[in-house]
């Protein structure tokens, strides 16, 4: 198995001198192509910061860090990953096939080919009938599957996903979810996902790591051992509500 | 960038439009013409005496501009029509000048913290510094530089327009929220992908806000700046001839300055039809 995120003794201080906030302390973190893995915890446990030091919009200042065995800005250049945020972050001066076709315009990807892809990600995430709609015209179900359209449409190993849900009424959430888990399946990237959702996190993952704040740092890993097609039966099994309650207990105790 | 889903006014709405604007017109002369009435049958004189030699019917304003100017010459709404497209052709020049230094200065501010630190006091305070005083200076340094005279004029116009647009184009280019520029920065993208894909994009319902406030200003300036460069042909000079003949015929004055506000109201007026075929309605700041 080839390693996407190695990560050795990461920390990450913010400001300096008295002023100096550590938001991260020694983070180990092993991914391996085709895992799913959930950072959740409290507001200020660092895992948003985590996704970044990954992203390479932020850097470590302390540690190591490899993405697919690179240094994170190298397979930033090479754009290894694709990112989707909270906000679908949308463009709204463009339609949702130029919002898809954005990245392969950046990486000067021919406009026929572009215009292929985007048809394939629009496919892929169900809303070909939506192309040439604004943003404004969408649902933020609808908005956030642009998102992730554009995340995949330059086939990256790595997706990043910072809340994406968060914004979403629990039923376009759980929609969401199933979407998610779908194109996981279908493509076989790799997911950091980033989540205040307890259940969220064990429905979607192979693994929950747990984190706690103040420094932020991985307090358990948590393996979720669900069959891998989960669907609505998934949720009411009693195995599920063990891990929920599992990682709720670890984050429980994180906190005392 | 064309975005033209964005709903354009239907034909009705068009027609409304155009009816208000009557409506706002036919207040005006029942305000005016009653003002006169009320205040010479009541033979009051304060705060403007309702004489025709001071406010002149509203007739006889119209009528004025289809009287010849001068005697056997062309009627002077044909003088003035004229004296407006030279004056406008001076703002436009003058518009564009100063609409591409602000641009430009916006987004050399929004780049460089060390430029926006030094120049930006500067900036403003260019922006105090009255017009009148400015525009002789112009007038004189251009005159000893064999720059043409309209073109004095725009540079004149270009002072007054330039800032309006520097202050929103820096707002504008960092309206996006950080994550746009996060994702910008995910894709491997460089400054100039940043500003041209997201952040001037994203400036342009800022950018015509002002842009829309600087048309009128230029042709403030340019009128103004026609008067120390005292050269015929434009309309800053029929202003202030007819303001000097006032009291013979005010009526002049007036259809003049009918005429210049026509021609502001034009310029504006193509300022936001361009921006209405470039940013969405649902993008626009103001209509």
């Amino acid at each position: 198995m080839k390693m996407v995120v190695d990560a050795r003794g990461l920390g990450k201080v913010f400001g300096s001198g008295a002023e100096a906030v550590q938001a991260l302390t020694n983070i180990d973190l092993r991914m391996e192509t085709g895992d799913f893995i959930s950072l959740i915890g409290p507001s200020g446990c660092g895992k948003s910061t985590l996704l970044r030091l990954v992203a390479d919009l932020l850097e470590p200042t302390s540690g190591e860090l490899l993405i697919n065995a690179k240094s994170p800005s190298r397979a930033r250049l090479d754009r290894d990953y694709g990112m989707v945020f909270q906000s679908a972050t949308l463009l709204d001066w463009r339609t949702v096939r130029k919002n898809v076709e954005l990245p392969l315009e950046i990486m000067d990807v021919a406009k026929e080919e572009r215009s292929r892809r985007a048809s394939e990600m629009l496919d892929l995430v169900q809303l070909e009938l939506f192309a040439d709609h604004y943003p404004w015209q969408l649902s933020g179900g609808m908005q956030q599957r642009v998102a992730i359209a554009r995340a995949l449409a330059f086939q990256p190993s790595l997706l990043l996903m910072d809340e994406p849900f968060g914004a979403l009424d629990e039923m376009s959430r759980e929609l969401m979810q199933q979407e998610v888990l779908r194109l996981w399946g279908e493509t076989g990237i790799s997911v950091v996902f980033v989540t205040h959702s307890i259940p969220e996190a064990v429905f979607l993952s192979t693994r929950v790591l747990v984190m706690t704040p103040r420094p932020g740092r991985i307090k358990t890993e948590i393996a979720i051992d669900l069959p891998t097609e989960r669907d609505l039966s998934t949720r009411e099994s009693p195995r599920y509500f063990e891990l929920i309650t599992e990682v709720r207990e670890a984050l429980r105790s994180g906190e005392s | 960038m064309s975005e033209s889903t964005g709903k354009t006014s239907s034909p009705s709405k068009v027609v409304r439009g155009g009816l208000a604007m009557l409506a706002v017109i036919v207040a005006f002369i029942i305000l005016w013409e009653g003002y006169k009435f009320i205040w010479t049958t009541l033979e009051w004189t304060e705060p403007v005496n309702p004489s025709d030699r001071i406010l002149p019917h509203t007739w006889t304003i119209v009528g004025a501009l289809f009287q010849p100017a001068q005697r056997n010459g062309p009627i002077l709404l044909f003088v003035e029509l004229r004296a407006a497209m030279f004056t406008l052709r001076e703002a436009l020049v003058g518009f564009l000048i100063g609409g591409s230094i602000g641009f430009g200065l916006g987004v050399l501010f929004v780049r460089s913290q060390t430029a926006e630190r030094a120049f930006m006091p500067y900036v403003v305070g260019s922006q105090t510094v009255p017009i009148l005083a400015i525009a002789p200076m112009v007038v004189i340094w251009g005159g000893k530089l064999d720059i043409p005279q309209w073109l004095t004029v725009s540079i004149i116009a270009a002072y007054l327009t330039f800032f309006p647009v520097v202050i929103n184009t820096m707002r504008g280019l960092r309206s996006p929220q950080p994550t746009a520029v996060e994702l910008m920065r995910s894709y491997a993208s460089s400054p100039r992908e940043i500003l041209w894909k997201l952040q001037v994009p994203a400036a342009m319902p800022y950018i015509f806000t002002a842009l829309k406030v600087s048309a009128a200003a230029s042709v403030i300036g340019a009128l103004v700046g026609e008067l120390p460069a005292g050269f015929r042909g434009g309309l800053g000079r029929d202003l202030l001839q007819f303001s000097q003949q006032f009291t013979a015929a005010p009526q002049k004055l007036f259809a003049s300055v009918i005429v210049a506000g026509l021609a502001g109201m034009v310029f504006v007026g193509a300022v936001t039809l361009a921006e209405h075929r470039l940013v969405a309605a649902k993008r626009r700041q103001s209509t």
